[in-house]
């Protein structure tokens, strides 16, 4: 399904596999010395150094490590993994070899989210034709010894597999819910052997960095966040759809070229993300001041925003492992106050203790997702107080 | 002493609810092998990869805990367990964070207890009941932690209404799942320590529970009912089936003779339920309470124990003889033969292995034995009506419960044992009744059955069926005694708590067959330097292992006799006893169950006097004979383990 | 009649289970398998499938129930998801839930009574710039109106799977 509307992608003008056959002739520290120069985090939203994950992966001492390729885009509002599997999947796996190579790994992996099935036949078809060209499989690019194959996975509908601990346990064979942490994947991970979990977009940037040269990228984004970002942007705007911007870009400049000038906040994140009021609209995208994966969602001044929180708030009480207190039990109660801001029957002592379970369920949560289910409701209800009270008895 | 390193390398839960190994040195005091770890400012060096809860234990400093138990894997799931670490930005299930560098940990910090607090009040919003209507007040981890942590008001609402029906359908467990706090320790239970895989977590989110396959009834899904979800249940969510009221009842009508058969576990643990240290036997001060509760008599189950060694050792020389030296290829694949004592464990065959099924020795159990004898024997001997006797057992045993309704045990022509009591469910009696279980004068069991000996008592101990038939056998086939074997006539190699274990001995020279099994062999040659393997096995977990060696042809294959006891530890660990239960408290138990055999005055099965005069009068035909297969003797069901949807 | 569909779907499993490799890593391939060609997984295929990987059919069961797109349930032959999350709520997916159910005659989470619908809610299926979107099946639709909710319901009708659907989509 292509974008509803696409800014031109730096993708689109990389060489085939530049990258890879850049990999094969230098040394694998080289490989990970370039990931490293890059500063390159993480494209999911948790922002963790890649460069660091891969070095972790490749001095573990194991003779079985596995690539996984997180293609379960389940954030509400992400949408961006989807146009780069469809139109760029070639760089995907790409980096995924590279990684390989880089670690040294034999097996890698997409876990491809059950929603996008549809893509499955064409992915499949583009991994074979890599392997006729000798770009995966045995002795790729006629490199002795470099052995390296991809097989899709598919997920059956549970956003929480996007957690990387999750994602393992699915692959497993069992139910989505995310491990305890330490030990981390790179360390213990698929089969209790050192995997590297890494966002679609995350390898396609890889392989464009050991095409290009760390230099090139360094050339985009911040001191801390560098490179290029894709954004997928949705809700009251005039061109929804996929953009590539630099980290760092202002929330107004993004509202500019996405055609969201009137809007009263922009959800950025997700779900799990924060909301951000007009009055905040000059401040930067970037891992050092709003992070995120990817997901923009706007809102046009008519917008109810206790609304928005209850929707989030639907999403996370559903989508929760339901394996930790916190996140199982605190969700729904965090629903409930949202219904009882609604009817108007939640008293100001009451939405304080709300606001300090959120708090709670953002340190004492097993996993990422109890850790960040109340930042929208925290956020909307410190920028959107008015709005969010009043309510009630007609 | 711990079953725990056993099971880790059976371990099959679900890996989120495990924790891993870290990779250390396998030399602790070497450089690398400890770390330091500062808990509350308090530094201790700790090996490499103890968790915080157990370097937080060893410096006298309690971190609460709901999902962590000691027979468990780690789970990491209430997180009642938080705490700050330094450097991190969210706190850490203490139960689950590894030490592998000095760290800094706050256990008890504002934000810790206001988070702890939170937690708590989460779990009380969806815990439905009250504490006074409910049969773990006063021993719930729940309810303890509320206290502890000042909870005085339901901070996010208390349920009004329930949300789930109470499955009854169990003669053994009831679940009522309003109770359960999701810890998921039945299911690490069910499916890690017990490989029996009724129970598991179904849906997800708010609609998280714990549910048995489809969401059936216990009765009518794969349970064993060997009740060990609830000895490790923190709440009452799970609970035994409670026969109190019928046993009061019976003994109110002043028609019925009440009688009790008590077996060797409960006595060595129900001091725990008064607040006394695991490991103090309290027998003879229970039997004076039992009668201050109104029962007519009191029986030892020891006895039939005894018996259960003559008929099911008799039942193995046969099988041997047959095999060896008449050659019969069909009872040879019989062999080894396996214990039939623990109602769990058949049913566990029964489900799982009915293949096996032939090894399974036809004598019942000592609770279902003396339930024949009682409303036959007995009832003869004193002019009673069997009508108006009610027979009641009190085991550490849940699946007493069940065994005791099995549609084929009313040899007796009637239901042979009425109803099953567990250790906690009698506690509750003497409590109820008035009586102060620790100040009762003692009293001896009531006869004919009075007298038994130290091997009834170690049925108690995984291993003790295994030493109570080789103290027989090697009198009965040797003709010498056991203390020239073995110190104090304790044959220690089948003692311990390892998962499963062979011990080996060889049978030098033979004496002369013993009057009492004169008709049945006629000597004793073909045993004339022949190496017995013993097998000795407990927990369900084990038992398969042990069922795929023999399966596989493995070292169990080549046993002639294999005990099998499908709760940890053996009976003391039972279902139906104390809660809580650890390692611990389990060793603790053993020792009091062997100290009460070295107190006894006979110790061997074939010399108590009761049971010869038994098969003097009764069963006259002898051990296996007629009278005895009738009453004594059952068979079992292939159940299969499909569930018709 | 019974027992035989029992014994080709039990066939069928340890087949498929070949194919993947017995192990538990591939219980979701498998579920998935099972999924798509009987458009449930019937206690009786978990518990196969238990027996093939030595696993325990309530840890079947537990997965089974885990994960949305897996139903022990018989379904309907067409599974509509409606997303129900933020960007499609905010392009009008109240409109179209309302035209499905009135189209259909059910309410969300339910069956019509010939077997043939099941409606459900979804969460984000990563459609948001192109909302309201639904799925039939597999088949994705997107930028739905009421008028294209009655046109794709319509079509389910005259047709026997959704794989008809999907060509005359692209076509």
């Amino acid at each position: 399904m292509k974008a509803k509307y696409m800014s031109p992608l730096t993708f689109s003008t990389i060489l085939p596999d530049e990258g890879l056959k850049k990999a094969v002739s230098i040394k694998r520290s080289e490989i990970l010395a370039e990931i490293s120069a890059s500063k390159i985090k993480g494209r999911g939203g948790a922002g963790f150094p890649t460069g660091t994950k891969w070095n972790l992966a490749a001095a573990a001492k194991d003779t079985t490590k596995f690539i996984v390729c997180n293609a379960d885009e389940g954030e509400p509002g992400t949408f961006k993994d989807r146009i780069i599997l469809m139109d760029h999947a070639d760089l995907v796996f790409e980096g995924m070899t590279i990684a390989a190579r880089a670690v040294g790994s034999k097996e890698g992996i997409l876990y491809l989210r059950g929603e996008y099935t549809y893509l499955l036949s064409h992915l499949e078809t583009i991994l074979q034709k890599r392997r006729d060209n000798k770009l995966l499989g045995d002795a790729i690019l006629g490199v002795e010894g470099f052995q390296f194959d991809i097989r899709i996975h598919m997920g059956s509908g549970a956003y929480i597999c996007g957690e990387e601990t999750a994602l393992i346990e699915s692959i497993e064979g069992n139910r989505g819910e995310p491990r305890n942490r330490p030990p981390y994947p790179v360390d213990t991970g698929l089969k209790r052997h050192p995997t590297v979990v890494n966002n679609v977009e995350t390898f396609a940037w890889c392989a464009c960095i050991i095409g290009n040269g760390a230099e090139w990228f360094l050339k985009h984004g911040t001191a801390v966040s560098t490179g290029l970002k894709l954004f997928s942007i949705s809700g009251d705007v005039e061109r929804p759809g996929v953009y590539e911007f630099p980290w760092g870009i202002t929330v107004s400049e993004v509202l500019e070229k996405c055609g969201g000038r009137n809007a009263k906040a922009v959800q950025i994140g997700g779900a799990s993300g924060y909301c951000i009021p007009r009055s905040q609209f000059d401040r930067k995208i970037a891992y050092e001041d709003i992070s995120t994966g990817g997901s923009i969602i706007v809102f046009g001044p008519d917008r109810d925003m206790l609304k928005v929180a209850k929707n989030f708030l639907e999403f996370f009480v559903e989508e929760s492992c339901g394996q930790c207190t916190p996140c199982r039990d605190g969700n729904p109660v965090i629903l409930d106050g949202i219904e009882r801001l609604e009817k108007g029957t939640c008293s100001i002592t009451y939405l304080n203790e709300l606001r300090a379970l959120s708090e709670t369920m953002q340190v004492a949560s097993k996993c990422g997702l109890g850790q960040t289910s109340t930042n929208a409701f925290l956020s909307i209800l410190e920028h959107f107080k008015d709005e969010c009270m009043g309510r009630g008895r007609e | 002493m711990n079953t725990k390193t056993n099971h880790d390398r059976t371990c099959r839960a679900p890996k989120s609810v495990k924790g891993y190994s870290i990779k250390t040195s396998p030399d602790k005091t070497q450089i690398g092998g400890q770390v330091t770890v500062t808990i509350n400012d308090h530094a201790i060096k700790v090996p490499l990869g103890t968790t915080i809860l157990e370097a937080s234990k060893s410096l006298g400093i309690n971190i609460p805990t709901l999902c962590n138990h000691d027979d468990l894997c780690v789970a990491g799931v209430c997180r009642i367990c938080v705490v700050e670490v330094e450097g991190q930005r969210n706190l850490q299930a203490a139960c689950a964070f590894p030490v592998t560098s000095p760290i800094k940990v706050r256990t008890h910090s504002r934000r810790v207890r206001h988070a702890r607090r939170h937690i708590l009040d989460l779990m009380l919003a969806k815990h439905y009941g009250e504490c006074y209507s409910c049969t773990r007040n006063g021993n719930c981890e729940l309810q303890n932690l509320a206290e502890e942590y000042g909870v005085d008001f339901y901070r996010f609402g208390h349920l009004k209404e329930p949300r789930y029906t109470v499955d009854n359908s169990s003669y053994a467990v009831v679940r009522d799942m309003d109770k359960c706090i999701l810890c998921r320790r039945c299911i690490r239970t069910c499916i890690d320590m017990q490989e029996v895989g009724v129970l598991g977590a179904i849906n997800r989110g708010d609609k998280t529970k714990i549910a048995t396959f489809l969401d059936k009834p216990l009765a009518e899904v794969i349970c064993i009912n060997c009740g060990q979800c609830i000895n490790r249940c923190p709440t009452a969510a799970l609970k035994a089936k409670d026969p109190t009221d019928e046993v009061w009842a019976a003994i109110d009508d002043p028609t019925k003779h009440v009688v009790i058969q008590t077996a060797p576990s409960p006595r060595a643990a129900i001091a725990e339920c008064f607040g006394v240290e695991p490991g103090t036997a309290l027998t003879f001060e229970m039997n004076t309470a039992l009668k201050r509760c109104g029962f007519n008599k009191v029986f030892d189950t020891n006895f039939t124990a005894d018996l259960t060694i003559i008929e099911e050792g008799t039942e193995l020389i046969l099988r041997l003889y047959k095999a060896l030296v008449k050659k019969d290829p069909g009872v040879a694949e019989t062999i080894p033969q396996f214990t039939s004592c623990s109602p769990g464990w058949v049913k566990f065959i029964e489900h799982f292995y009915p293949e096996f099924l032939p090894h399974v020795s036809s004598a019942k159990s000592p609770q279902q034995m003396f339930g024949a004898l009682i409303k036959t024997y007995y009832a003869q001997q004193n002019n009673l009506d069997p009508a108006n006797i009610v027979s009641v057992a009190l085991m550490p045993c849940s699946a007493k419960k069940f065994e005791c309704n099995r549609p084929e045990m009313i040899s007796s022509g009637y239901k042979d044992v009425d109803y099953g009591l567990t250790t906690r469910e009698l506690a509750k009696m003497i409590k109820e009744a008035g009586v102060d279980l620790l100040k009762m004068e003692k009293s001896d069991f009531d006869d004919p059955f009075g007298s038994a000996t130290g091997s009834g008592v170690i049925f108690g101990a995984t291993g003790g069926v295994m030493e109570s038939a080789l103290r027989c056998v090697i009198e009965l086939v040797t003709g010498k005694k056991v203390e020239n074997l073995f110190d104090h006539a304790e044959i220690t190699p089948v003692r311990g708590f390892e998962g499963s274990r062979i011990a080996e001995l060889t049978i030098g020279d033979v004496g002369p067959v013993p009057d009492l099994l004169k008709h049945l062999v006629p000597d004793w040659n073909w045993l004339r330097g022949v190496t017995l393997k013993l097998g000795v096995c407990h927990g369900t977990a084990n038992a398969k292992k042990v069922l795929e060696d023999i399966r596989n042809g493995g070292p169990f294959s080549q046993c002639q006799f294999i005990e099998f006891m499908a709760c940890p530890g053996g009976c003391l660990g039972g279902g139906g006893q104390p809660i809580p239960t650890t390692p611990e408290i389990r060793a603790a138990r053993a020792r009091a169950i062997y100290a009460e055999d070295r107190r006894s005055t006979i110790r061997k099965s074939h010399e108590n006097p009761a049971i010869l005069s038994l098969y003097k009068e009764f069963l006259t035909d002898g051990p296996c004979g007629k009278v005895s297969h009738k009453l004594l003797h059952t068979h079992y069901v292939a159940r299969g383990k499909y569930i018709l949807a | 009649m019974l027992v035989s569909e029992n014994e080709t779907l039990k066939n069928n499993i340890i087949k498929w289970a070949e194919e993947l490799g017995k192990d538990r890593t591939i219980l979701l391939p498998l579920l998935q398998r099972v999924q798509k060609k009987y458009s449930s997984i019937s206690p009786y295929a978990m518990q196969i499938i238990a027996d093939l990987l030595d696993i325990h059919p309530v840890e079947v069961y537990s997965v089974v129930s885990f994960y949305s797109f897996l139903n022990d349930e018989p379904k309907g032959r067409f599974v509509i998801r409606l997303c129900r999350t933020i960007s499609c709520e905010m392009s009008g997916r109240d409109r179209i839930a309302r035209q499905l159910q009135n189209e259909l005659g059910i309410a969300f989470g339910e069956t019509t009574p010939d077997s043939r619908f099941t409606l459900e809610w979804t969460n984000c299926m990563g459609m948001c710039d192109l909302g309201p979107a639904m799925m039939v099946n597999d088949v994705v639709f997107t930028e739905m109106t009421p008028e294209k909710a009655h046109e794709i319901v319509e079509r389910c009708r005259q047709t026997f799977s959704a794989f008809a659907l999907q060509n005359k989509q692209e076509g």
